[in-house]
C-alpha cells in the first residue's frame, strides 16, 4: 500500500500532529516503506483464527463501583502549562 | 573498600548485612561515580540528595537488623517511571517540567525495599527506538569500544539505553528498563549485562508512562543474573492499580538459582537462523547450546513457524497501541504547550514541536492503521497473526522447558548508523520481539565477545510466569560463559 501527500495530510490531521507541506512528501515515501513491509503480513493464513485480545489467560477483574480515589484537584492540575482558578484551559472553542 | 563499584548486589547487599559496609558510604561512591560518567549522557536527572537520604535511612534500618531486600542498593530509574516530585520526561521535549504527584508501582516497591534512587536514565522518546538516539535529552553513549575504532562512540541499544550505559559503566548497580519488544534485552546485550523482561502482567503498568500497553512490561538490567533475580523480586506483584497485573504469588527467584540443568529441554528454533547473520552471533548460538549440552540438557530442535511474521505485526500493534496512548499529550493537562488560533491549531502546534520524528512516524503509522477502511487489512490481521505467534510458543512448551536464540543480530553499532532506515533500526530486535509478542519472560545474558571485542547476547525464552526456570537456566549460562570482560569506560 503507498501513501500519498494527500493521504499524509489526512493521518496528520486526524493524528493532530502539524505536518507542513513541504514534509508530506517524504513522510509519504518512509510511511510507504513501512507498510509495504509489513503487507508480507497477508501471506499468513489467518482463516478461523481469532483475534488476540489478551496476551495472558487472565480474566480481568470486577471491583464495586465506587470512588476510590480522588479529591486533590490541585495536584491534577499543578502539572498543566496553563490551569487557572482549578481548571485546564484551552484556546476559546465558542463565540 | 578497595573496589566498591565492582560489588553485586548480592555481595553489597550481604555486606551491608554483616555490617561490614555502611550505606551512606557506599550509595556516597555511586553518587560521585554518576558524576564522573556524564560524558555518557545516561542521567537525565541526577538526584544524589534523595539517594543519600534514602541511605541514611537504610543505615537506621539496617542497624536496627531491619530493612528491606534491597537495603543501601543504589540504582538508576529509566525516565519512562513516573516519580513522585522528580522530572519524568519519558525521553520527550512535550513532557518539558512534568514533575508527577504520584509514584509508579515498580519504582515505588524498589524504595519501599530499601534502594537509593540515583536518578533518571535516559532512554528513546517514549521508548520508541533500539539505539537511544531518538531522546529529546540527546543521544547516549556506550561504555564500550570496538578494538578497530577505539575513537567511535558507539549506541548503548535501547530503548533502555541510559539504564544499560549507567549499569555497564559502574554508574548504577542495577536499573529498571521497561521492554515493549527488546527494550530491555538488547540494551544488555549491547553492554554485557544481565537484562530480563518478566511474563506481561508480572510487574505493575501503573505509573509507568505507556507506550504500547499489551506489550509494556518492566524489568531489571544488572551484572549478574543472580542480581536480576533479586531485583526482580523486589519490582513485582499484584498491584490492584493494574487490571493487567495478575494476582499470583512472587516467587523467591534467588532460590530458583544454582544446581544444574539435568532434566530440562531447551528448544532450538530453527526459525531464527537468518540469512546474511554474521558468523560471530551464529557460532555464539552454537557456543551456547553445546554449554547447555555439556550441563546436561537435553536439546531439542524446534519449529516457531511464524517468527518472521513477529517484527511486521509488532509495527503494526505497537504503533497503533501508541498512537491511541500518545493522544493524551494535547498541551493542556501536562508538558509543553504551543499556542495556536484555535484548540485543533494548538493540538498541531504542540505535538508537532512536542515530539520527534520517529515518535511522529509511528504515531502517524498508528493512526493510518487504526482507520476506517484498513482496520481490517492492518490492525486485525496484526492481531490475528500475533495469535499464531503466540500458538507457536504453545506448541513448543509441550516439547521444551525453555527456548534459546541469539539476542540481537549483532554487536553495538556506531552512533548514527542505521538512522535513515527506519526497517533496518526496527531489525535490532528480530529476535526479541517474538517473545514479547506472546508475553513470554525472556532474559539475556552475556555470553561472549565479538571480533572486535564488543559483548554479545545469548537469549532464553520461558513458560507463562516461569522466570525461575528461566533464571535458573540462565545461571547456568552465565557460569559457562565466565564473562568477565570490562567496557572501556568505568565511572568512579
Amino acid at each position: 500500500m503507498s501513501i500519498d501527500k494527500a493521504t499524509v495530510a489526512k493521518i496528520a490531521t486526524l493524528a493532530r500532529i502539524k505536518v507542513p507541506e513541504e514534509d508530506r512528501e517524504a513522510l509519504a515515501g518512509e510511511l510507504s516503506n513501512i507498510l509495504g513491509w509489513v503487507e508480507q503480513l497477508s501471506e499468513v493464513d489467518t482463516d478461523n483464527v481469532p483475534p488476540m485480545t489478551s496476551v495472558v489467560d487472565a480474566v480481568a477483574p470486577k471491583r464495586k463501583d465506587a470512588v476510590t480515589d480522588g479529591g486533590y484537584r490541585d495536584r491534577v492540575t499543578v502539572n498543566a502549562p496553563a490551569a487557572a482558578k482549578g481548571f485546564f484551559t484551552v484556546p476559546k472553542v465558542v463565540e | 573498600m578497595a573496589g566498591m563499584l565492582d560489588l553485586t548486589i548480592a555481595d553489597a547487599r550481604d555486606a551491608m548485612r554483616k555490617g561490614d559496609l555502611a550505606p551512606t558510604e557506599f550509595v556516597g561512591a555511586y553518587i560521585k561515580a554518576v558524576e564522573t560518567a556524564r560524558p555518557l549522557n545516561a542521567y537525565v536527572t541526577e538526584t544524589p540528595d534523595r539517594a543519600m537520604d534514602a541511605a541514611k535511612g537504610s543505615e537506621a534500618r539496617l542497624a536496627k537488623g531491619e530493612g528491606g531486600a534491597l537495603e543501601g542498593i543504589p540504582l538508576g530509574i529509566k525516565d519512562l517511571f513516573c516519580t513522585e516530585g522528580v522530572l519524568s520526561t519519558a525521553g520527550s521535549h512535550i513532557l518539558d517540567g512534568f514533575e508527577p504527584t504520584y509514584e509508579s508501582t515498580v519504582s515505588g516497591n524498589l524504595l519501599a525495599a530499601g534502594a537509593a534512587m540515583l536518578g533518571k536514565c535516559n532512554m528513546d522518546e517514549f521508548a520508541m527506538g533500539s539505539a537511544n538516539m531518538t531522546s529529546y535529552y540527546g543521544p547516549v553513549e556506550n561504555p564500550w569500544r570496538a578494538l578497530d575504532a577505539p575513537d567511535k562512540k558507539l549506541v548503548p541499544g535501547g530503548s533502555s539505553g541510559g539504564s544499560a550505559a549507567a549499569v555497564a559503566a559502574r554508574a548504577a548497580l542495577g536499573a529498571t528498563g521497561t521492554d515493549t519488544g527488546g527494550s530491555i534485552r538488547q540494551p544488555a546485550a549491547f553492554t554485557g549485562l544481565v537484562g530480563m523482561k518478566p511474563t506481561y502482567g508480572r510487574c505493575s503498568r501503573w505509573g509507568v508512562i505507556a507506550f504500547a500497553s499489551s506489550l509494556d512490561q518492566a524489568g531489571p538490567l544488572t551484572r549478574t543474573v543472580r542480581d536480576t533475580a533479586i531485583m526482580l523480586g523486589a519490582m513485582a506483584g499484584h498491584d490492584s492499580k493494574d487490571s493487567t497485573s495478575v494476582d499470583l504469588p512472587v516467587p523467591d527467584y534467588e532460590a530458583a538459582l544454582g544446581g544444574d540443568v539435568r532434566n530440562l529441554k531447551i528448544g532450538v528454533p530453527k526459525e531464527y537462523r537468518l540469512d546474511g547473520m554474521p558468523a560471530e552471533i551464529e557460532t555464539l548460538w552454537q557456543l551456547g547450546i553445546a554449554w547447555l549440552k555439556d550441563a546436561g540438557a537435553q536439546i531439542v530442535d524446534i519449529s516457531l513457524p511464524h517468527t518472521k511474521y513477529a517484527l511486521p505485526a509488532y509495527y503494526i500493534v505497537a504503533p497503533a497501541e501508541a498512537s491511541s496512548n500518545l493522544a493524551r499529550y494535547d498541551g493542556v493537562r501536562f508538558g509543553l504547550r504551543v499556542d495556536g488560533d484555535t484548540l485543533q491549531e494548538m493540538y498541531e502546534n504542540t505535538r508537532a514541536e512536542g515530539f520527534g520524528d520517529e515518535v511522529k512516524r509511528r504515531v502517524l503509522i498508528g493512526t493510518y492503521v487504526l482507520s476506517a477502511g484498513y482496520y481490517d487489512a492492518y490492525y486485525l490481521q496484526a492481531q490475528k497473526v500475533r495469535t499464531r505467534i503466540a500458538d507457536d510458543f504453545r506448541k513448543a512448551w509441550e516439547k521444551v522447558d525453555a527456548v534459546l536464540t541469539p539476542t540481537a543480530p549483532s554487536a553495538a553499532f556506531a552512533q548514527g548508523e542505521k538512522m535513515d532506515d527506519p526497517i533496518a533500526m526496527y531489525l535490532n530486535d528480530i529476535f526479541t520481539v517474538p517473545a514479547s509478542m506472546a508475553g513470554l519472560p525472556a532474559i539475556s545474558v552475556p555470553a561472549g565477545l565479538s571480533a572486535q571485542g564488543l559483548p554479545l547476547g545469548l537469549h532464553l525464552i520461558g513458560k507463562p510466569f516461569d522466570e525461575e526456570t528461566v533464571l535458573h537456566i540462565a545461571n547456568v549460562l552465565e557460569q559457562a560463559a565466565g564473562f568477565d570482560a570490562e567496557p572501556s569506560f568505568l565511572a568512579g
